[in-house]
């Protein structure tokens, strides 16, 4: 991988930090304030189904997400594994597209 | 007091008479000159200025001529190593060689772009590029912030701290014409982008400088370079 | 070794990472499972304390990562050597919040 996509994946790793750091606190906030208010499943749906503004927070938090959580395990794989090159990175964006997957399904079983 | 010194593989162990105001340095140097002559050690200024007696100090890099003893010595014991990360030629004799090959390869030389027909290059102390040049300028290339440093542990290939700090000084350095090859040069998974701001470097620097804070300031560098399309 | 505060923080900050990288799949197959079926299951306390668990890693990366920009997006100044407490007394407060919610 050139020196240059290197650089970019750093600018992304930050950049998707940035938005994951906004993305929790409210996540977080929504959490606890569904559990100290009792809130049941059903209760939550209510509030989630049909609603663009859950659909799009809680989509843009899987695709934050899925360029975060490989970029991050990409160092530790070269620092704790001693696994560089084109395998690791391969299961890497095989590991993106299954937090993709999974992410998004958790989103549209909320949204509809 | 009892001081373990590692040999090779092994620790060799000696006994040493404890002094007032004592340093590890003599302590070493006693052990060659009076119990042990094939001990390996490097020396030079043993003030303090030159940074040739760096050593693992209780597995803390540390410059040994300004380590008293009274402050590592634990139990009455001590235990004192070559400096880490670097290939041992023998005993507390470490290979400098791939510390500044890396200084080069991290292009931490300076491109002049002006000849001895043109006038000085006005540089005023005070302004932002030179005092954050003027920040990293008085590293001496000890080895002990590489020796801290976790990530040249794991990733060999990392430059490390000492060869980034002198790139960012030279990115800086408003008289120099290499920035952009240096910014190529610093960046990727052998460099600035690999330091994960353990601050180890800093925390260990003699001179208090920071790595940490110049390895920044390159990441802010390449960061803005990549997204303008210079890189 | 003994080692200094960032140290830790980095520490932390990866360790936490890893445990929620190797989470999140479950935690998004959980959740979506949770809220349209039957919710019966999540309310087994082991599944509680994994959640509590997976709350936990992330204010703790959270505060970790906060250091991290802190660090490389700020010019450098000594008392960002103290950032790891602060990272630290975040995440710690969040633990908290949760617990006493649950």
């Amino acid at each position: 991988m050139s020196y240059r996509a290197q650089a970019a994946l750093w600018v992304a790793q930050r950049a998707s930090a940035a938005v994951l750091a906004v993305c929790v606190v409210v996540h977080l906030f929504t959490i606890i304030y569904a559990v100290r208010g009792g809130l049941t499943g059903a209760e939550i749906l209510e509030r989630t189904r049909g609603s663009v503004g859950w659909f799009a927070f809680y989509s843009l938090f899987v695709l934050a997400v899925t360029i975060h959580v490989p970029i991050g395990l990409r160092s530790v794989c070269l620092e704790w594994l001693r696994w560089r090159g084109r395998s690791r990175d391969f299961v890497l964006i095989l590991f993106a597209a299954i937090l993709a997957w999974t992410g998004m399904q958790a989103v549209l079983s909320i949204y509809i | 007091m009892k001081v373990r010194v590692k040999r090779g593989a092994a620790y060799q162990q000696f006994e040493v008479p404890r002094h007032p105001s004592q340093t590890v340095l003599d302590v070493v140097t006693y052990i060659q000159r009076v119990l042990d002559p094939s001990l390996a050690y490097r020396y030079a200024c043993r003030v303090g200025m030159c940074g040739s007696c760096a050593m693992m100090v209780n597995d803390v890099p540390r410059w040994t001529c300004r380590t008293h003893v009274d402050r590592v010595a634990k139990d009455d014991s001590l235990t004192i190593g070559p400096l880490r990360n670097l290939p041992v030629i023998r005993d507390l004799v470490v290979d400098m060689r791939e510390f500044f090959d890396k200084w080069a390869r991290a292009k931490g030389d300076f491109r002049g772009r002006q000849t001895k027909e043109d006038d000085f290059a006005p540089v005023p102390p005070s302004s932002e590029p030179r005092q954050l040049a003027d920040a990293g300028i008085e590293c001496i290339g000890c080895g002990v912030c590489y020796a801290a440093c976790d990530v040249v542990k794991w990733n060999p290939d990392y430059l490390g701290p000492a060869a980034l700090n002198r790139a960012w000084t030279l990115v800086n350095d408003v008289r120099d014409a290499g920035r952009l090859e240096r910014l190529r040069a610093v960046s990727g998974d052998a460099g600035c982008h690999a330091c994960h701001s353990h601050v180890s470097c800093t925390e260990r620097c003699p001179k208090k400088l920071s790595p940490t804070g110049s390895i920044a300031g390159l990441k802010r560098a390449v960061a803005k370079a990549v997204v303008q399309g210079d890189l | 070794m003994r080692q200094h505060a960032s140290y830790w923080a980095f520490v932390v900050h990866r360790v936490s990472g890893i445990a929620l990288a190797a989470f999140l799949p479950l935690h998004f197959w959980t959740l979506g499972n949770a809220l349209s079926g039957s919710l019966a299951w999540t309310e087994a306390p082991l599944v509680k304390l994994g959640e509590w668990l997976i709350v936990v890693a992330l204010a703790a990366h959270l505060g970790g990562g906060l250091r991290v920009l802190a660090l490389e997006f700020l010019p450098w100044r000594d008392w960002q050597k103290s950032l790891a407490a602060g990272a630290a007394a975040l995440a710690l407060g969040v633990g908290l919040a949760l617990a006493l919610a649950l």
